[in-house]
């Protein structure tokens, strides 16, 4: 199985200061099957082979390269989902299943997740209005030959209903050390769910914000357009949070710079200097320089680099750099040495 | 209906009409036999179960198990099976849950209870397949009960010939 040289999650975008990446998912089932984990093995089989062959048209370019997941190594499938490329869910499933990815790695189609189809794009810095046109192009071609599962009073029909409607999510990946270190964070969870926003994980759903990364996304599928949803989340919702993160990094500056400074220094040194470095660890002290690269306390190190490295030294990525590295200590090691030549002043 | 010639239920039943006179045949099973007459080794009842369970996202009401228990016709899931995954097992769900999975949508979605927004291009089509695959089987369903056999009949074929595509 092949990558793309740089993944979307590990380049630097537009708010790159705040935004990591934004992220649009649509959720689809194929008309006259039952939602995917009620159907047989076959009918799964069956709609992995209407969805594969759907012609796409030339705006695709080569297309997308179908991956079978029952045919990859664990290694593999780690890799897809550090790479954000699929769920955690459907990397752990065991029905048949496959991940349709174009060459970019910005486009991204699971089939038989919890629906039958997930679109997904994924984009580096913020900008969720491309991400969302990219994917429903996709969409729009799919739509061509295969029916999908529709009412009009409900939208899209999806096996979870509270995805029904437009099966949109669109989501950002934020850094919010400016918050944490504030103590405003339990005051933006609370206005997040008032918002009607899911705030997840570095991973999502269920996984923990390591190194201040939090996932948000829209809750609410029913009710409004695509285009409003994705209008309010791009011009509204997101401004919001961002200029938020932004005043309490400028208030931390400000009122406790030497915390600040701290923070920075110390992730800066422990990641030059160690010599055994787990994946959490590594990751919540290349937060805490990219905190720093933001604000112009480390002036010696590009972003673009942290980006990567905060890629780099997730487990399988370091396995896939040196296969010696599945061996937990091995890692550590090998992590440490890594990031060690890659700061190298 | 009993047969015109023992008191055996009737199950070929003929209406000719010839120089404006009308004439019906109702004959049971064996005397149909003797006349000639074709007699369904099936009921309709049975081929029409058989073809309903083809297209399982489609049915025609929804059911209650022993215990009283909403199950979905199309898929079998049954309400409380939902609400322990909170996964429904098909598109029918929707529609054999109702009005309980209206509830839980209105509460999930902020009290929005209608789709506002894109369809699908295809989507003219497929609703008004779905739609008339459901007036179809309430057809069917009305010329059984009517003991219309041959008009029942002639509906399924005219529902076999939609194709499998178009569910609501």
């Amino acid at each position: 199985m092949r990558f793309a040289e740089k993944s979307a999650s590990a380049q630097v975008g537009p708010q790159a200061d705040v935004v990591v990446s934004s992220r649009v998912r649509l959720a689809r089932n194929v008309a006259g099957f039952p939602f995917v984990a009620r159907s047989s093995d076959l009918q799964r089989q069956e709609v992995m082979q209407m969805v594969t062959r759907a012609p796409l048209g030339n705006e695709f370019g080569s297309g997308l390269t179908w991956v079978n997941m029952s045919q990859t190594t664990p290694l593999e499938r780690q890799l897809l989902v550090e790479r954000h490329l699929v769920s955690r869910h459907f990397a752990e499933s065991v029905i048949p299943r496959t991940v349709g990815v174009d060459t970019e790695e910005t486009l991204s189609v699971m089939v038989n997740e919890e629906d039958h189809l997930r679109i997904q794009t994924i984009l580096p810095g913020f900008r969720p209005v491309d991400a969302f046109n990219e994917a429903r192009k996709l969409d729009v071609a799919m739509e061509a030959t295969v029916d999908f599962s529709f009412s009009t009073r409900w939208g899209y029909l999806t096996a979870c209903p509270t995805n029904v409607g437009c099966g949109v999510r669109v989501g950002v990946m934020l850094h919010l050390p400016g918050l944490r270190y504030t103590g405003e964070m339990e005051r933006v969870k609370r206005a997040a769910k008032d918002m009607h926003l899911a705030m997840r994980g570095f991973y999502g759903e269920g996984t923990e914000a390591v190194g201040n990364f939090y996932q948000v996304s829209n809750q609410l599928t029913l009710g409004c357009s695509e285009d409003d949803l994705i209008r309010r989340f791009a011009e509204e919702t997101v401004p919001h949070l961002v200029d938020y993160e932004r005043s309490a990094r400028a208030m931390l500056a400000e009122n406790n710079r030497p915390l600040l400074d701290d923070k920075v220094h110390r992730a800066v040194a422990t990641l030059r200097a160690a010599r055994l470095l787990g994946a959490e660890e590594a990751t919540k002290l290349l937060a805490n320089l990219r905190l720093g690269i933001c604000m112009q306390v480390i002036k010696d190190v590009e972003l673009e680099l942290v980006q990567r490295l905060l890629l780099q030294v997730q487990p399988a990525h370091l396995a896939r750099i040196d296969p010696a590295a599945t061996d937990e200590d091995k890692g550590r090691l090998a992590r440490a040495s890594m990031v060690r030549l890659a700061l190298r002043g | 209906m009993k047969c015109d010639l023992c008191n055996n239920p009737s199950v070929v039943h003929e209406v000719v009409i010839k120089s404006g006179v009308t004439t019906e045949v109702h004959l049971c099973s064996e005397h149909a036999a003797a006349k000639g007459y074709q007699v369904p080794t099936a009921p309709v009842k049975q081929l029409l179960a058989q073809f309903v369970g083809q297209t399982p996202t489609i049915h025609v009401t929804t059911r209650r198990d022993a215990i009283g228990q909403t199950r979905c016709p199309g898929c079998g899931l049954t309400f409380s099976e939902f609400r322990q995954t909170g996964v429904l097992g098909c598109p029918g769900c929707y529609e054999a849950f109702m009005p309980q999975i209206g509830a839980v949508i209105e509460r999930a979605q902020a009290g929005a209870v209608h789709h506002v927004g894109r369809s699908p291009l295809r989507t003219e089509g497929v609703a008004d397949r779905a739609a008339l695959r459901q007036r179809l089987l309430h057809e069917i369903n009305a010329a059984v009960a009517a003991e219309q056999y041959e008009r029942a009949a002639s509906l399924r074929d005219q529902l076999q010939s939609m194709g499998e595509s178009g569910t609501a």
